[in-house]
């Protein structure tokens, strides 16, 4: 093997042909998905190894697209749709909320939708009101639905083909900041292995960091830091949006006593919001302190370089928010080199 | 026809004990659009229609106690009771699904006949919907796409006039024809008399042939009236949104009506009508019974089906 390392965009790509060769029915179709952009290159490839029936090009309809996605899943061909932001894709809300997730239930099991939808949530460089919006609560809301997001490359490509390969509609949420995240590939999952609902990162005993998509990373370094400071958390990423499957959140905080949960959306009614709820619920005699939260501001994201610089949440605010917690005022990670609107050297605008 | 008018008038007798407790579009008028179509269709053919659905269900092949059944709530109705009378389906029928939400399921019917064409099935699916969807984004969707695709779809608008209680005047421009507008986007287009079956039928085959064929999808617009109240079993021109002429005009064209004066000539016509009007009565009357004698479902049960296993 010359190429030892891969990318979160590369297993993506790769989970695709998997399931298209598992399943030779299946269907993937999206505005640009066969384009000389390849969605990102997360679908680069696809159409010529499996031709223009099997993956093509759309009209711009998401609402109707949708629909025939749904359409054609309940008649029994397996479906993959790809928007390349999640802020489009609200104008298909009718046909995912009230066909797509209801269908199983509204006709007593006679029909099931086996349809996944790919949609990316944009962050930085001037994306703006419209372009980078993780609305990955309002999916959770919907019974029928089954949310995944995830957060690392070596997992990724398992948690997208066994979205695919399940009968039920999943919406696949990845944050644009993680396609470039590099891995080893030896460390890579096989696709076929089922994928943990919750990963644990780190354990430690002082407080319990919960987070998902980009906030896991954030996260990690948070932990990493805070481990030199003699200070032990666990991380949890809650790739799956499921209350019922965070059993491990539970346990890992009736452990610590303490859980601070870094959310990629809105701050009010969130992940965050249920995941501290859930905790005040599932662990309410262990907790030492108040559960918080840390998400976004309840304002759009704004599109200037100048207005962005504090919107989005960091390793470092994580660490103070668990200084708050632990009543310990705590140094702060070194500031980054990269200017705050892009996630490495290797992200050029403009999307 | 006349069997779906005898169902939808009992439905209607009924439906005021308060025990059909789902909210209920009567067919009674509209019901030579559904026979005429599926004259044309094979078993294998799909169809997928609207909240107004019983007579494009009834005329698929459907289950009428189950119909009955999902009306009263009961666990032998199509849906378990689940869906009521704006979800049903039938699928050893090729009744797939009908929703409630206007243009809805336009789309989906697109997505089934996709499926078809990759199969390389030679079947086609159907698409009910009113006049009212063509005012919606997924109607133009959908067709833009069935053409660009070259489905197997056959989109059928039933043009009551009325939007619950709004007419076609406040909801698109005056003498702009749906049947133009389908055309312009691409689509083999028709337009017909809905009250006619016979006329019905004819566009239908046409529409079919052209279908079969495999040269993409059809469009046929069919003119047509409702007699009652947009949701509910009662006549509700008392309110007046419906020009007292237009109505008569319309009444005196009765879809049953208009085959009864061919149908009259037969000798023993009367004899003939009177023996199917028993068997149906007869019919009918076992599928009331049956649905009000069935259980209710188990609500233990309500968390079943969330998800497919």
């Amino acid at each position: 093997m010359q190429n030892k390392t891969t990318t979160f965009a590369k297993q993506i790509c790769a989970a695709q042909a998997s399931a298209m060769r598992a399943d030779k029915q299946m269907i993937c179709m999206g505005l640009g998905i066969d384009d000389p952009k390849a969605i990102f290159g997360t679908t680069a490839g696809l159409s010529e190894d499996f031709g223009s029936k099997r993956v093509f090009d759309t009209p711009t309809a998401e609402n109707a697209m949708t629909g025939v996605g749904i359409g054609a899943a309940q008649a029994g061909t397996r479906v993959l749709m790809t928007h390349q932001r999640v802020d489009f894709f609200l104008l298909a809300m009718d046909q995912l909320v009230n066909n797509a997730a209801k269908w199983h239930y509204m006709f007593n099991g006679q029909l099931k939708v086996p349809l996944t939808i790919r949609l990316i949530v944009g962050r930085g460089w001037g994306q703006g009101p419209t372009h980078a919006q993780n609305l990955q609560s309002w999916f959770a809301h919907v019974p029928g639905l089954k949310v995944v997001v995830p957060s690392k490359t070596d997992a990724v490509g398992q948690q997208l083909y066994q979205a695919i390969m399940d009968d039920n509609p999943t919406v696949f949420i990845e944050h644009r900041w993680l396609h470039n995240q590099h891995g080893d590939v030896s460390q890579i999952r096989r696709y076929t292995d089922r994928s943990e609902p919750v990963r644990v990162h780190a354990t430690g005993e002082d407080l319990t960091l919960v987070a998902n998509s980009y906030m896991v990373l954030e996260a990690i370094q948070a932990a990493e830091f805070l481990t030199k400071l003699g200070i032990r958390c666990d991380v949890i990423e809650t790739t799956e949006l499921n209350v019922s499957c965070w059993k491990p959140v539970f346990d890992a905080v009736n452990k610590t006593g303490r859980v601070l949960v870094c959310d990629s959306a809105h701050q009010h009614f969130s992940v965050g919001g249920e995941l501290v709820a859930s905790c005040a619920e599932q662990c309410f005699s262990a907790l030492k302190a108040a559960p918080m939260r840390l998400g976004l501001p309840m304002h759009p994201e704004p599109t200037s370089f100048g207005l962005t610089s504090h919107f989005y949440n960091t390793a470092s605010d994580i660490v103070r928010q668990v200084g708050v917690m632990l009543g310990r005022e705590l140094p702060l990670p070194a500031k980054r080199d990269t200017p705050h609107d892009v996630p490495g050297q290797w992200f050029q605008g403009p999307f | 026809m006349l069997r779906i008018r005898l169902i939808e008038e009992a439905i209607a007798e009924r439906y005021s004990e308060q025990k059909m407790r789902c909210p209920t579009h009567l067919s009674i008028g509209q019901e030579a659009c559904a026979v005429g179509i599926s004259a044309k269709l094979l078993p294998k053919d799909k169809v997928f229609s609207s909240h107004r659905a019983h007579a494009h269900y009834l005329a698929k092949g459907g289950n009428l106690n189950r119909l009955i059944a999902e009306l009263y709530g009961k666990g032998s109705g199509c849906t378990g009771g689940r869906g009521g009378s704006m979800h049903l389906t039938d699928l050893d029928a090729g009744f797939v699904a009908s929703t409630a939400i206007v243009a809805n399921s336009i789309p989906v019917a697109a997505g089934q006949a996709l499926h078809q064409q990759l199969r390389g099935e030679t079947q086609l699916t159907v698409s009910y919907f009113g006049e009212g969807a063509t005012e919606e984004g997924a109607f133009y969707e959908t067709a833009n796409f069935a053409v660009v695709k070259q489905l197997p779809l056959l989109l059928v608008c039933e043009n009551n006039r009325y939007s619950v209680y709004s007419s076609l005047a406040c909801r698109q421009p005056k003498n702009r024809s749906i049947k133009a507008l389908a055309e312009a986007i691409g689509i083999y287009s028709l337009e017909g008399n809905g009250n006619d079956v016979r006329e019905v039928a004819a566009r239908a085959s046409q529409a079919v042939s052209h279908i079969r064929a495999g040269n993409g999808p059809a469009f046929i617009e069919l003119h047509t009236y409702r007699h009652r109240e947009h949701c509910g079993p009662h006549f509700d021109d008392d309110l007046g949104y419906r020009p007292k002429e237009e109505r008569e005009s319309w009444f005196k064209r009765d879809p049953l009506q208009t085959v009864e004066d061919i149908l009259s000539a037969i000798p023993h016509w009367k004899k003939a009508k009177a023996s199917m009007i028993e068997k149906i009565e007869k019919e009918i009357g076992e599928a009331f019974d049956a649905a009000i004698n069935a259980p209710f479902p188990d609500s233990d049960n309500n968390e079943v089906y969330v998800y497919a296993e």
